[in-house]
């Protein structure tokens, strides 16, 4: 991510992924209302790069479907969102399970936005091949309760 | 034996002599007698489903994954480019004026269309309603959803985009929509059961060429559909893949 793709004021995070590799990020304080009616569709091969996404994905993300493509799904993770909670999405879903939750995005743009998140692993004769992903829109006392959580984990 | 034909019932009532003029032109494609059985309520079609009395069906996403999954039927094709999409109505003059203006102790109207109404609780979730605090009242027909919207026996009611396209503009202009689904990613299709395996090559090869003759471009646009495309098995399952995400 580069400064020039953020307006605005902005901070510098460096986010540290579970396979060890880094990402430096700028995040702003801006908010993008989630738009009602819209449901994010993306599915992922077994090591999390993105496959396919419908285009409420590409509106919320603020990347094009080309940008999108072949990029692993942490590209949307934000700083404030803790480790523990994408741990927790991988091993439930790489043990065949059905994964929920409250999650902060984080857009090209630096922005962010929330969604309630369910993730499934896509089952075929038995072996994962991919997982699909459905977000829609959380009601904003969800949120507020999903923030207090995240900043506790987070120890802030 | 002679295959039975079904269709979801949530196409629109006047449709009902076109279902029957593609069920004459498939016959004779084909070669083979098919009885075209209507039913008029989800329920019915699901009970007949699981008598083994369908055969071939066009059936709402819903559907069509069970049909896959548990009765070992093949989608063969979908019409193009024609996502299922549900909206959220309420009266024009009526209180609720948006999602999140509702409150606990909404009316609901709806049918028992199972993907509309899936989709619709989820357009309720940013009110924090759900079916343990809004008053569902189920109505046979999407027209009486609009009905009892429009008479104010409900707050708000849930229907396909495509049957609140079919209500006249008099019964449109009284109405407001709320939010519409913006999902783009599931289909009706077109199934065949296990007897009809061998024969489902030759049945989409049929269809997917079906706009190329003036008789059953006819049929397609009265049907309101451009042409038939070839589904692969993949896209199917993907298909299956997001509803049970949306149905947990």
């Amino acid at each position: 991510m580069e400064p020039a793709q953020v307006s605005g004021k902005t901070s510098e995070h460096v986010l540290t992924y579970a396979d060890g590799s880094h990402r430096r990020v700028f995040v702003t304080l801006v908010e993008t209302p989630y738009p009602h009616g819209k449901l994010i569709v993306s599915r992922t091969d077994p090591l999390g790069i993105i496959t396919q996404c419908n285009p409420s994905f590409v509106d919320m993300s603020g990347y094009t479907e080309a940008e999108i493509i072949g990029q692993p799904h942490c590209i949307l993770r934000h700083p404030d969102m803790p480790a523990a909670a994408f741990r927790d999405l991988w091993d439930t879903v790489k043990a065949g399970r059905q994964w929920n939750g409250y999650v902060k995005n984080l857009r090209k743009d630096g922005g962010y936005y929330w969604v309630y998140a369910t993730v499934v692993p896509n089952i075929r004769d038995g072996q994962i091949v991919g997982f699909t992903s459905v977000r829609r829109e959380p009601s904003r006392e969800k949120v507020i309760a999903a923030e207090a959580h995240y900043r506790s984990l987070n120890g802030s | 034996m002679t295959p039975n034909l079904t269709v979801s019932p949530s196409f629109p009532t006047e449709r009902i002599s076109d279902w029957y003029i593609f069920n004459t032109w498939l016959q004779r494609a084909l070669g083979l007698p098919i009885h075209l059985e209507l039913y008029d309520s989800f329920g019915a079609q699901r009970a007949a489903i699981a008598e083994g009395k369908v055969d071939m069906i066009y059936a709402n996403p819903f559907d069509a994954s069970l049909l896959v999954r548990e009765k070992g039927f093949r989608a063969v094709v979908q019409p193009e480019g024609q996502p299922d999409e549900m909206l959220i109505i309420a009266a024009a003059e009526g209180p609720a004026s948006a999602i999140t203006a509702l409150r606990p102790g909404t009316r609901l109207a709806c049918s028992d269309d199972p993907c509309v109404n899936t989709v619709g609780r989820i357009l309720l979730e940013p009110a924090n309603l759900d079916p343990s605090n809004t008053i569902e009242h189920r109505r046979e027909t999407y027209i009486q959803v609009a009905r009892e919207v429009l008479r104010g026996e409900a707050d708000i009611g849930f229907l396909p985009v495509d049957a609140f396209n079919a209500l006249s503009s008099l019964v449109r202009r009284d109405l407001q929509v709320l939010v519409t689904s913006q999902l783009h990613v599931i289909h009706h299709v077109f199934l065949v059961g296990p007897a009809l395996h061998e024969r489902a090559d030759e049945i989409t090869t049929l269809l997917a060429s079906m706009h190329e003759s003036e008789k059953g471009r006819r049929i397609l646009e009265a049907l309101g559909a451009r042409h038939w495309e070839p589904v692969q098995r993949e896209d199917v399952e993907f298909m299956i893949d997001i509803i049970s995400t949306l149905t947990q």
